[in-house]
């Protein structure tokens, strides 16, 4: 069962558009999953939707009222409605269609949030196998990242925050069971040692290297650079 | 249903060049001029939808863009979906504010993806799908119900595309029949039947192939 969620500040950013894509999309993947968070977006969109058509909204951020008024003349309306609608086509539903990725033989269906985005190079380090998502999303880095049973990454914290969004497997640490659909955000207070004993997949979300902190793993930090 | 709730959140002074529509959220109103657009590509729903979404969907936009030209963008990007997706539109699922502000929604975060990571994708329609296009069980029809569904489709089709579509399947005419029994070039005939399955298509469910 799915124990961990997105906040409600997340969710009420996402409804608004106000995160990175990466973010947006691990949220609608977890929300494919999980009918809790679904509903609760609905929701929250409807009230975010109702409130922002009406009039008491929008002239709450009203500027300078010459200026303002003199600006909304910037748009000739009239005009703009018949080029809209000088062209009759309708747009048609796009079929969608189902991608797969395949880590190690193994193939697993592409969550539909993530069909149109490029993908790089598959890299591998151990158990480990990691493909980067290119959003061009500056600090903030997205992955897949697939554990071959029995791998794990070595005990870490991060500087920034960490999103490890489950698409398919389990792994552990020493806060409990992680199963898919599991929406974990951690930041820097957090310490964790991940382990995934019969292999997983997840889509991550990082905006900072990880950093090992123990012994010997402080050797390891060029992993750390990896999966982030 | 669509619930008929309205506000008591009347207009002030502002917008009253706009005062030919009243300023609360009448959804009832809201759904039927999207669906006039959706049936009858009716301009002057049109219009109407647009006097009471665009200066709203410009004081969002230029509040989040700070860019009078990145909004107008929005603006004509949103409006223009509106236009060609209306058919999308289910009142069955949702209010009509509430699908405005998704297109709206998806509109602005493309665009500003296209400015700030300089890439020309449009994710948003993955991250938030305009339609649900999931069949649940209770979609998939038997022949009889599929038959009367796909009646009441063609009954949803604008005018011009409705007659073809009868003559052609219905009281089986060939299309260079209907193009002279229309007075149509063979061309229109041709379109107009290419949309007309189209649309009944999307009616029925991309599953019914």
């Amino acid at each position: 069962m799915i124990k961990h969620h997105p906040t409600f500040a997340l969710i009420q950013s996402f409804v608004q558009g106000d995160l990175p894509a990466s973010l947006s999309a691990g949220i609608a993947i977890h929300a494919d999953m999980c009918l809790a968070c679904q509903q609760q977006i609905a929701q929250l969109t409807e009230q975010t939707a109702q409130a922002s058509f009406e009039d008491s909204f929008t002239e709450s951020f009203k500027m300078d009222e010459d200026a303002y008024l003199e600006t909304e003349f910037s748009i000739d309306f009239d005009q703009m409605i018949a080029d809209i609608t000088e062209n009759n086509d309708i747009a048609l539903q796009e079929t969608k269609i189902e991608k797969t990725i395949t880590f190690n033989k193994k193939q697993y269906v592409l969550p539909a949030a993530l069909n149109n985005m490029a993908f790089g190079k598959t890299a591998h380090i151990g158990k480990l196998a990691r493909t980067r998502v290119q959003l061009n999303e500056n600090e903030i880095h997205t992955s897949l990242l697939h554990i071959e049973p029995g791998g794990g990454v070595p005990e870490h914290t991060h500087k920034g925050f960490e999103l490890t969004l489950l698409l398919a497997g389990s792994f552990h640490d020493d806060q409990g069971e992680y199963v898919k659909g599991d929406f974990i955000m951690l930041d820097a207070s957090h310490q964790h040692h991940p382990v995934s004993t019969k292999g997983c997949l997840c889509y991550t979300v990082a905006n900072d290297a990880l950093h090992f902190t123990q012994g010997i793993n402080k050797l390891l930090n060029p992993i750390g650079a990896f999966i982030y | 249903m669509m619930k008929a709730m309205q506000t008591d959140l009347r207009s002030d002074t502002v917008n009253a060049k706009h005062s030919d529509i009243t300023e609360q959220l009448d959804h009832a109103q809201l759904c039927q001029w999207l669906s006039d657009v959706a049936n009858k590509r009716d301009k002057q729903a049109f219009t109407l939808l647009f006097k009471f979404f665009a200066p709203k969907i410009q004081r969002i936009a230029r509040n989040k863009l700070t860019n009078e030209a990145l909004a107008n963008e929005v603006v004509q990007e949103t409006m223009g979906n509106v236009w060609r997706k209306a058919h999308l539109f289910d009142d069955q699922k949702g209010a009509a504010t509430t699908w405005v502000y998704t297109v709206m929604r998806n509109v602005t975060f493309d665009l500003l993806r296209k400015v700030k990571a300089n890439k020309e994708d449009t994710l948003s329609d993955d991250i938030w799908p305009i339609t649900e296009n999931t069949m649940l069980a209770d979609d998939v029809f038997d022949d009889h119900l599929e038959n009367k569904q796909l009646l009441s489709g063609i009954d949803k089709l604008p005018e011009n595309q409705q007659q073809v579509v009868k003559g052609f399947y219905l009281m089986e005419m060939s299309q260079e029949q209907l193009a002279q029994h229309l007075n149509l070039p063979l061309g229109t005939i041709k379109s107009r039947l290419r949309l007309a399955l189209a649309k009944l298509k999307v009616q029925l469910g991309e599953s019914n192939d």
